[in-house]
């Protein structure tokens, strides 16, 4: 257990380094003061722009198909109508599908803040014997493949039937993402905290403010960007988290990632250009929100950091 | 949040309030992943009919050849691809650490599989990569092929699709975790005479070990557990019959004893290689007498 603890809880961070920290160290980079054609840099863009050129493709792809008619084997559709997006409407409850998927997300992230926030002041803050084994237990979650803790959850959500009890199957969706989202919260959440001078806790206690005057006062004020960064890429992950909300989502719970795959399934049954327009609309959701999510949080956090040993 | 305020406690406080500030997240891990594994290995003792307690579920899984395949089948989808995206990724994070151009809008691209997610990558892959897609059209009018290459519904499309997602992810990390190596480390060994290549292979990437084999342990992750990509674009009912499939295949026929057995049989395979990786991770960094790393 203990080898296992060790890169979670490195790359737990410390103060500092999830935050503003540039990418490049010192622009003194060793380049050679003779010249030469420079390999690395014509090689390096050249992998870089293949891969986001494709990428671009890909969507693009996806985007042109769903607006043309129709599109065999030319290099672009012969014409253009949105008669597939009146289809899908048709179909499937837009509307509806896109509520579930944002209301899962938000309610999933305020749940996993609500929960995480405590225990990441814990683990920022307090020295305690097994510190380390809470720190492993909050991150294993990241550690297995979906499914493998996925499925038996969902079967014990099935049991209990949690949806019948509070009212709605999106219940179920909600509590089995929070599973993923929690540990990932933490692990973003407690670098903030570190980051957050002790001593003016120290001086609003000793100036008699209560411990909750203190926290409402100085701590959390101190801490909302690292509320917002978790927050916002939490809901960013939620909505493209796919395999745990397809294990427990009903017709009336589904979101837009899993009629999708239900759609992308299914090929053959529906016209191709319908699932595309399906997939364009879950596409448009997931970049707006990323929109939104960089203008609060650099690019690279989409991507926990690794610390040195 | 409710819970802060009511910690205060008498002196021998520290332990106290800190479990009770843990304990909210504490709860919700030990209810909502403990218990299932604990609730999900007793079910998968019984029999579909509820009796037991039987291993039937474990006995049928290593007697039946094919469900022993699926046990080859997920490691040969995961494996390659695992060590191709890291040994694709390394020396170009290398190279970014340096400082590059458009750093930021490189990263902005590059983070947009994560945001797509894997349902929507496979969609994209369906209409790219198919045998009249852009892809093909490009190479057959470079005369590269003669014919469409089928990149889809097999083993190379898991392949291409998990790259795609783990590209990004696996690149970023290094990024991130070599710009924490000193940059005194190169300039010495180009210093004393060694070229880019010696000091990469000789100073940046022994240095970098630790971090690439923790990329290589949470792509491996990723990878293991593949369902989407392997759904939409491979090849689910036959070359690319992965355990994840085999469990949801048990799960969605009701079948939740033989279904969890086989989501355990993978928990506890995936955890062996990630152990083994750590532990040799562990011997690494122990081994090493080196202090690059900054702040380590």
């Amino acid at each position: 257990m203990a080898q296992q603890t060790d890169p979670v809880r490195s790359s737990a961070g410390e103060p500092g380094t999830a935050i503003q920290q540039d990418l490049q160290p010192a622009k003194t980079s060793s380049r050679p003061v003779r010249k030469r054609i420079p390999w690395g840099r014509i090689i390096f863009y050249l992998a870089i722009g293949f891969f986001v050129l494709n990428l671009i493709g890909m969507v693009g792809s996806v985007i042109l198909d769903s607006f043309g008619h129709q599109w065999f084997t030319s290099v672009f559709p012969a014409s253009y109508s949105t008669e597939w997006y009146t289809y899908l409407s048709g179909d499937q409850d837009i509307g509806q599908l896109i509520f579930n998927t944002l209301f899962v997300a938000i309610a999933t992230t305020l749940l996993s803040l609500l929960l995480g926030f405590p225990a990441s002041y814990v683990l920022a803050r307090r020295q305690f014997r097994f510190k380390g084994a809470l720190t492993a237990l909050y991150m294993v979650p990241m550690l297995l493949p979906t499914l493998a803790y996925g499925i038996p959850l969902a079967t014990l959500l099935a049991q209990i039937d949690l949806g019948t009890l509070l009212g709605s199957s999106l219940a179920n969706v909600i509590v089995i993402n929070v599973v993923p989202i929690l540990p990932f919260v933490i692990l973003i959440l407690t670098p903030f905290i570190e980051q957050v001078d002790v001593t003016l806790e120290s001086a609003s206690r000793m100036l008699g403010a209560n411990r909750f005057q203190t926290f409402w006062r100085i701590v959390l004020p101190l801490v909302i960007p690292g509320i917002l960064t978790a927050g916002v890429l939490a809901i960013v992950r939620t909505i493209a988290m796919f395999e745990l909300t397809f294990l427990v989502a009903d017709a009336s719970s589904s979101t837009l990632v899993v009629a999708l795959f239900g759609e992308a399934f299914g090929a053959g049954i529906r016209p191709n250009q319908a699932i595309d327009a399906l997939a364009v609309i879950y596409t448009a959701t997931t970049m707006i929100l990323m929109i939104i999510a960089l203008t609060f949080v650099k690019p690279t956090q989409f991507v926990v950091r690794l610390r040195g040993r | 949040m409710a819970a802060l305020p009511s910690t205060s406690a008498r002196r021998p406080r520290i332990a106290w309030s800190a479990l009770l500030l843990s304990l909210p997240a504490l709860l919700v891990v030990l209810v909502l992943f403990i218990y299932p594994f604990i609730f999900g290995f007793n079910l998968s003792l019984q029999d579909v009919d509820g009796s037991g307690p039987t291993l039937v579920n474990y006995s049928s899984f290593f007697s039946d050849p094919a469900q022993i395949d699926t046990i080859r089948i997920t490691f040969t989808v995961a494996l390659p691809v695992t060590i191709f995206t890291l040994a694709i990724c390394t020396p170009l994070a290398y190279f970014m650490r340096q400082g590059v151009k458009f750093e930021r809008l490189i990263t902005i691209l590059l983070i947009l599989p994560m945001t797509l997610g894997t349902v929507m990558v496979a969609q994209a892959m369906e209409r790219y990569f198919g045998p009249v897609g852009w892809f093909n059209q490009l190479l057959l009018w470079l005369h590269l092929l003669s014919s469409p290459i089928n990149m889809l519904h097999n083993w190379l499309g898991v392949e291409i699709g998990l790259f795609i997602l783990g590209f990004p992810f696996v690149f970023l990390l290094l990024v991130g975790y070599m710009s924490s190596i000193n940059p005194d480390m190169e300039k010495a060994s180009r210093m004393l005479g060694a070229n880019i290549w010696q000091t990469f292979w000789r100073v940046v990437f022994p240095l970098s070990l630790p971090g690439i084999m923790v990329a290589f342990c949470l792509n491996f992750v990723a990878n293991f557990g593949v369902f989407a990509t392997d759904q939409l674009v491979g090849d689910p009912a036959g070359a690319t019959h992965v355990l994840s499939v085999a469990a949801y295949d048990a799960f969605s026929n009701n079948n939740w004893p033989q279904a969890t057995a086989i989501s355990l049989i993978m928990g506890v395979l995936e955890l062996l290689v990630v152990v083994l990786i750590l532990w040799l991770r562990g011997w690494i960094v122990r081994g090493s007498v080196i202090g690059g790393v900054k702040g380590a």
